[in-house]
């Protein structure tokens, strides 16, 4: 009896307090994180769920038989086809021609290599649908190729061959961006070493670049295919008959009031992006064999000659082709009615600036109120997770990883479905809005933290508090202005990313809050191109400004 | 009062099993004193002063300072100072903020906050540098503005994790030096960590000798030099033969003991226990063999490693690894391979290992 009641709390005692004095340490840190990841589970996992339960429950509880009624029409299993080919075909096209852009930028003595940089990096900046906007432009029924330059009547600019262009073009960056960053941290003597063991540049090439820069290759390939599987604005302009199941669900929401069907198509596109990202997350980023020390070593530039000839024009074309149609939007924003009446003039403009200058001024002040949001969020959220191990942390991991895989259609139809009623009564709200801006773009400010804070030294986080501060003193005294290029980083995206989102918001705005995207979409389906132009012009045009500022500012509060 | 007393602490990290980083450790660090914990890496000296930090919960035990239970006060609340073996300077901040950040926290009035900055800036040396970033100093400089930091808030106790291991060679000494100084002037009771050994002599007042979570030792440098408990402390303090021979002779005073044919010594008893044909273990550093034609001692050379002070040789003595240094090879030549040399020892500072005292004499028994 005696013993019993003895051993009893020495084994609790054991376990618990290292746990409890973590909470009973730093209360108001606990606090916080409690808090964040409340949020995060409202906001980002909750919507997804009550998604997926959408699709398999109806008011009469679950039913098999709706599910397997809707399961059993063609269009599920037609978008979902065509879907994965889009992704599947847009992902390797784009991969190749990231590589192309990424390898003769830091390998070949390519002419130019500024401007090809600086132009490549252009389709991130800028609203997807700028491109399908241009092509239809271009290559349209009036189009100023198909039918000024080269008399065709009939030309057929929707389907599929002009979304593999668009998706592709538009990703490119994403993987030129991925790959370069490898090929720049690749040591250069190993290529050395490969040449001077006596193999030829082509042995070089396939047997010591190629294979290390493999991971890099893969990983972009998953990341455009989730960002084709969950695009949006183009398949919605340009996919014609080639219906995605993005669009098939926004169709059904929107068009048919299906609210099951729509939330089963979008439970749907789960399951490749998903797929496609827990492979990128745990299988290809482990077969990495460049350790990224963050500092490039030194580029020595070895391929000359009559090789980079080819390469230079490949990578002149895509640069042409973007460029092409960048300038035909702005072009056309400045155009009567292109095609028909090329008069230049400023009506498309004056429009925007008046009856449609709200909807700019509602995308800049949501953005502007999300954009901070997310990056502190983010550089809180890898604090908590990097250095705070508090019970509870993979919910915190799994709900913010899930809200940045999920595509945007199925948070959109999950904010409408779930903050519907009280208490959570947000729809139409400007909330609600900002809400979905912050939930998306959220991960790439933990990952930007979570690599800046490996390479901080944890003792001098551990300074602060032996000198007497407390946790939440020294995360915003000493932390956070040690993360501040990860904090830029994640301002930049997260402003980005909010002023050309769709795919989310679409769902989401109201007649007192409507954005500039939802507006540019409106404006192309009734055929307003020009004004979708001048739209699309100063978006590009506002976005580019405030990158601009924001360096501006980086680079003068760094140079102590 | 600012005694320290660790009592009966264990470290147990979650998840290794088995894993015992300190295992029932007692340490008493005595007013004002510099106690080093030295170890070869994983022996526990670092979770040892993490605990005394506060970063590190003892999974069993307590820790008191100045008769006050820490166990489970907070990192913030103990009013201790640690000078990191990173530094850990504040890159965001200038010298006077890194020195500042602390102080600040205290709650003083601002004059004696400003006067206590600027006190501690002049001592250092670093009243010149103060608005300069931390990036921009030499790392002696980093170093001092890490230990003004330190103590600008006069903690009750100083720590110090491998303070000079990112220094070079002679600037290590000088600052080894400084260290020192500094501590002795504040009388502030320390702890130091590190796994040099002759730093640790020369900065400490007692030496604790760490190996597998457990204290080996904890003597003074002197005598954890000359009078090591066990062959592992002998070893980890310097190149030391531990030759194995015979008790020969004893009386009332001294002890006789027979290495090699050629090599017996007279010792000093020292109140201990011998009986005549027990086994035991003698440290002989190699500084106290010399090359000597006169020497009655003769070991065979395996080895011949030129130091340009002094020339090393590894013989073999009977069957026994024997390492010595020759400093005056440049009078006699250095010998070859192969060849028997003459040795002479000085044994009045060779020691009899007490290590299993008791069970050899059992089995001598």
């Amino acid at each position: 009896m005696t013993l019993v009641s003895q051993a009893t709390p020495s084994v609790r005692d054991r376990s618990s307090p290292a746990l409890l004095r973590k909470i009973v340490v730093d209360p108001w840190l606990f606090g916080i994180f409690v808090l964040v990841t409340l949020s995060v589970l409202i906001f980002a996992a909750l919507p997804i769920f009550v998604v997926m339960k959408q699709a398999v429950v109806t008011d009469h509880g679950f039913d098999l038989g709706v599910l397997i009624e809707t399961l059993s029409q063609s269009f599920v299993w037609t978008s979902l086809g065509n879907t994965l080919l889009l992704g599947l075909v847009s992902a390797i096209v784009a991969t190749a021609a990231g590589f192309l852009l990424a390898f003769s930028a830091t390998r070949t003595t390519m002419p130019g290599k500024t401007f090809v940089h600086g132009v490549a990096l252009l389709p991130i900046i800028s609203p997807p649908f700028v491109m399908a906007l241009a092509v239809v432009i271009l290559f349209g029924r009036s189009g100023l190729i198909t039918r000024e330059l080269l008399g065709i009547r009939n030309a057929n600019v929707y389907g599929f061959h002009s979304l593999v262009l668009i998706q592709s073009l538009a990703f490119t960056p994403i993987a030129y961006l991925n790959i370069r960053g490898m090929l720049q941290s690749i040591d250069t003597a190993l290529e050395d070493a490969s040449a001077s063991l006596g193999a030829s540049r082509w042995t070089t090439f396939s047997r010591v670049t190629l294979p290390l820069v493999t991971p890099a290759i893969l990983s972009s390939t998953l990341l455009v295919f989730v960002k084709s599987v969950e695009d949006f604005g183009n398949p919605m302009l340009i996919g014609g008959n080639y219906n995605t199941l993005a669009v098939e669900a926004y169709s059904q929401m929107v068009g048919y009031f299906n609210l099951q069907a729509g939330a089963l198509l979008a439970s749907l596109m789960l399951v490749p992006s998903m797929t496609a990202f827990l492979i990128h997350r745990y299988w290809v980023s482990k077969r990495s064999y460049v350790t990224v020390t963050g500092k490039p070593s030194a580029q020595t530039i070895r391929i000359s000659g009559g090789v980079v000839v080819p390469l230079a024009l490949g990578c002149y074309a895509i640069v042409f082709a973007i460029l092409l149609f960048y300038l035909t939007v702005v072009y056309v924003s400045f155009t009567k009615l292109p095609g028909v009446n090329n008069t230049l003039t400023l009506d498309h403009y004056a429009t925007v600036f008046t009856a449609g200058f709200q909807t700019l001024t509602n995308s800049l002040l949501l953005a502007g109120i999300a954009t901070p949001i997310t990056a502190v969020a983010g550089m809180l959220i890898a604090y908590l997770l990097i250095r705070k191990a508090f019970p509870g942390s993979f919910l915190l991991r799994w709900a913010t990883l899930l809200s940045f895989a999920a595509p945007g259609t199925i948070l959109g139809i999950g904010y409408v479905s779930t903050f519907n009623a009280a208490p959570l009564l947000l729809t139409g709200t400007a909330f609600i809005v900002v809400a979905a801006m912050v939930v998306k773009n959220l991960q790439v400010g933990i990952e930007a933290g979570s690599n800046q804070l490996r390479q901080i030294d944890k003792s001098i986080e551990e300074a602060s508090t032996i000198l007497g501060a407390s946790n939440t003193r020294t995360f915003f005294q000493v932390t956070l202005p040690l993360l501040k290029p990860a904090l830029f980083t994640s301002l930049s995206y997260a402003l980005t990313r909010s002023l050309t989102t769709l795919s989310a918001v679409i769902f989401l705005v109201s007649a007192n809050w409507t954005l500039i995207t939802v507006t540019i979409l409106s404006q192309v389906e009734t055929l307003k191109l020009g004004v979708a132009a001048a739209y699309c012009s100063i978006l590009v045009f506002v976005v580019l400004a405030i990158l601009a500022v924001m360096q501006l500012v980086l680079n003068s509060t760094s140079k102590r | 009062m600012s005694k320290v007393i660790f009592s009966n602490i264990t470290k147990r990290f979650p998840g290794v099993a088995g894993a015992t980083a300190v295992d029932k450790l007692n340490l008493t660090i005595e007013e004002g004193t510099l106690v080093t914990l030295l170890g070869p890496s994983g022996c526990g000296k670092t979770t040892t002063l993490r605990m005394l930090a506060g970063f590190e919960t003892p999974s069993d035990g307590t820790i008191t300072i100045g008769g006050r239970d820490v166990t489970n006060v907070p990192v913030n609340a103990r009013n201790v100072g640690m000078v990191f073996q990173s530094y850990a300077l504040f890159p965001h901040m200038t010298v006077r903020e890194n020195v500042e950040y602390g102080v600040r926290l205290l709650n003083l009035p601002k004059a004696e906050m400003k006067d206590r900055v600027n006190t501690i800036l002049e001592t250092m040396a670093l009243a010149h540098y103060a608005d300069r970033s931390p990036s921009r100093l030499s790392g002696g400089q980093q170093q001092r503005v890490a230990l003004a930091r330190a103590v600008v808030t006069q903690p009750k106790v100083l720590l110090f994790d491998e303070p000079l291991s990112n220094l070079d060679a002679q600037l290590r000494e000088r600052m080894r030096d400084e260290l020192r100084a500094i501590q002795l002037r504040l009388g502030i009771t320390s702890l130091y960590v590190t796994h040099d050994q002759s730093e640790a002599m020369a900065i400490s007042d007692r030496v604790v000798v760490m190996r597998n979570g457990a204290i080996e030792q904890d003597d003074s440098p002197l005598n954890v030099y000359s009078r090591p408990g066990t062959g592992f402390v002998a070893e980890f303090m310097g190149k030391a033969n531990i030759l194995e021979g015979k008790v020969e002779a004893v009386d009332d005073t001294t002890v006789r003991v027979r290495i090699a044919s050629t090599v017996a010594f007279t010792l000093a008893r020292n109140d201990r226990a011998f009986k005549i044909g027990q086994d035991v273990r003698c440290v002989v550093r190699p500084e106290h063999i010399r090359v000597d034609v006169a020497g009655t001692m003769e070991a065979k050379v395996r080895r011949v490693v030129f130091q340009g002070a002094y020339v090393e040789y590894l013989t073999d003595l009977e069957g026994q690894e024997c390492v010595f240094l020759d400093t005056d090879y440049y009078k006699s030549g250095v010998a070859e391979v192969g060849q028997t040399v003459k040795l002479a020892i000085d044994s009045r500072p060779v020691w009899i290992l007490p290590e299993n005292e008791a069970n050899a004499l059992g089995k001598a028994a």
